[in-house]
């Protein structure tokens, strides 16, 4: 599937529900699908420091495609994070800087992007593509 | 007094919904709402009167100069001192403790002096007086809480030494809702002459200030956190200080004769208030005390006090549910943590249950690494709550746990 297509999918699977409550029941269960993170790399040097909760994510790449895992110690944070991986993660560099996250959005979770927000949804999208710039410039 | 329904028909917005559900408003610690008084007189400002007081000659100015000036007199009877030139209006409570912090700093404090705060202190009573003392050379010296909550004072009487030069202390906690003990602490300071400032921002709202029977030095509160307007506050300062200490900062209105050798400073309360003041919020916090005075504030006290102790009991009650600050003597502020549920998750769900709470350290971060925890969710009450929307809360707290254990 292309980025793009997930996105699609994400935005049908939260059209089912009216109700905020259910939404949240769907990004609860998200983030218990989470590929999580080796204990090892909980730690500070993987650690995106919202004020409210805390966010580990770790990028592993293999020369072609850049494999996120994750953990939070909240779990509607977990169920963001799992999102982000479920769009971002097995792809090249040079994909994950192109996209758009436009799905975000349309699911109703942009006020968690607001900068003031400070769950972490912002500095997660961006260290996801700071590690997809860095992977790209050491290819270069 | 007036009866609950018609005190929240002053409050426009506590008629409104949030996420189609009505709005539980219980983050007053943060920010109080206002009444529609208070959005009058404002408004009446901007639409009647204004013009830059102090300044001009014309009629406006007149106006608005009068009108601020009244509005000084109002504070200076609610929290009850002789002097008009004892209240300085300022931005908030940080613009006022600042303030005190950089000329008390300047004028008195010498390295290795000490101030002495306690562990319960908001960042706004820790932060100015750390910086402070890095530029002077001083120390400061914490005093210790105990497992519920409460300053250990017998601590704090060994903490007073022949270096301090001040103790800055919070009438009442903003992560706990513990009341301090002010009596004890400012009569022990002021035996050994030792100024005390009061950080009235979880205070001045709960019931009855009088600052010359408290006989603190400095009295600081926000004007938002009472009803009042954003972006005003007030410094009170006994005038033996106000008048020795420097100004905090320079610019129009705070002078007498300006050239480019030497100034020379304006009478008080005016060599502290630099630049154009914040009258329309001045105004409209005078009006937010005269509807505080209105609804009165031992009916506050009494009907505060009637919901924390409903709260305490209603989430007391639920599994799970660990309450942070357990003094016999607290404002309405309830701290908890529910097992194994993140503070933000909790805060999350019950937003969208239409319930405003506030999560995360409360600017108090001392005070949650003294717990040992990350956070904790705060409801902070006010007169205007009920005990229906506890209840509401209350099931809320049930839903999350169903949601999340």
């Amino acid at each position: 599937m292309t980025i793009n297509e997930i996105q699609n999918n994400i935005i049908e699977e939260f059209s089912f529900f009216d109700d905020w409550m259910d939404k949240y029941n769907l990004l609860i269960d998200l983030g218990k699908e989470l590929p999580v993170i080796d204990p090892k790399f909980k730690v500070k040097d993987f650690l995106i420091e919202g004020c409210q909760s805390k966010v580990w994510l770790h990028p592993e790449y293999d020369g072609k495609l850049i494999t996120f895992t994750a953990d939070s110690d909240a779990i509607i944070t977990r169920g963001i994070v799992a999102l982000l991986i479920k769009v971002l993660s097995d792809r090249t560099p040079d994909e994950i800087i192109a996209t758009d996250l436009y799905f975000i959005d349309k699911i109703g979770l942009r006020q968690n992007l607001s900068p003031t927000r400070s769950n972490g949804l912002l500095s997660m999208v961006r260290q996801i593509k700071l590690y997809a710039m860095a992977f790209n410039a050491r290819n270069k | 007094m007036k009866d609950i329904a018609e005190i929240r028909a002053d409050f426009p917005i506590l008629s409104r919904s949030v996420y189609g559900k009505p709005l539980i408003y219980f983050d007053n610690g943060a920010t109080t709402q206002k009444p529609q008084c208070v959005l009058d007189a404002v408004d009446e400002v901007y639409k009647s009167y204004n013009g830059n007081i102090h300044r001009g000659v014309h009629f406006l100015s007149d106006m608005s100069s009068e009108a601020y000036e009244n509005a000084r007199e109002k504070v200076r009877l609610f929290i009850n001192t002789s002097k008009r030139e004892e209240i300085i209006f300022t931005s908030g409570t940080t613009g006022s403790i600042n303030g005190i912090a950089f000329s008390f700093g300047e004028r008195y404090i010498k390295p290795g002096d000490e101030i002495i705060l306690s562990h319960l202190e908001h960042h706004a009573n820790i932060v100015p007086w750390q910086m402070m003392c890095e530029r002077k050379g001083a120390v400061l010296k914490v005093i210790p809480i105990n497992d519920r909550g409460e300053i250990i004072l017998e601590e704090y009487y060994k903490l007073l030494s022949s270096r301090t030069r001040l103790v800055s202390v919070a009438q009442a906690s903003n992560a706990l809702g513990t009341v301090l003990p002010l009596k004890e602490i400012i009569s022990a300071a002021h035996s050994a002459n030792i100024p005390v400032l009061i950080d009235g921002a979880q205070g001045i709202q709960h019931g009855i200030v009088d600052v010359e029977a408290m006989d603190c030095d400095f009295y600081a509160f926000s004007g938002h956190k009472i009803y009042g307007p954003n972006g005003i506050g007030v410094l009170y300062g006994k005038e033996k200080w106000l008048y020795e200490l420097p100004p905090f900062q320079g610019g129009g209105d705070m002078v007498d004769k300006v050239t480019f050798e030497k100034t020379t400073y304006n009478d008080l309360p005016f060599k502290f208030e630099a630049g154009t003041m914040n009258y329309p919020a001045a105004i409209g916090l005078a009006c937010a005390l005269d509807y505080v005075s209105g609804i009165g504030r031992e009916n506050i006290e009494l009907r505060e006090k009637e919901l924390l102790s409903y709260a305490t009991l209603r989430l007391s009650g639920i599994n799970g549910l660990k309450i942070y600050g357990t003094s016999e003597r607290k404002i309405s502020t309830i701290s908890f943590h529910i097992d194994n549920i993140h503070q933000y998750d909790t805060g999350m769900i019950l937003d969208k249950m239409g319930i405003a709470v506030r999560t995360g350290t409360h600017c108090a971060q001392p005070v949650m690494d003294r717990y040992g925890i990350e956070g904790t969710v705060r409801a902070s009450l006010c007169f205007y709550n009920t005990k229906e929307e506890i209840d509401v809360l209350a099931d809320g707290i049930e839903k999350v746990k169903s949601m999340f254990v």
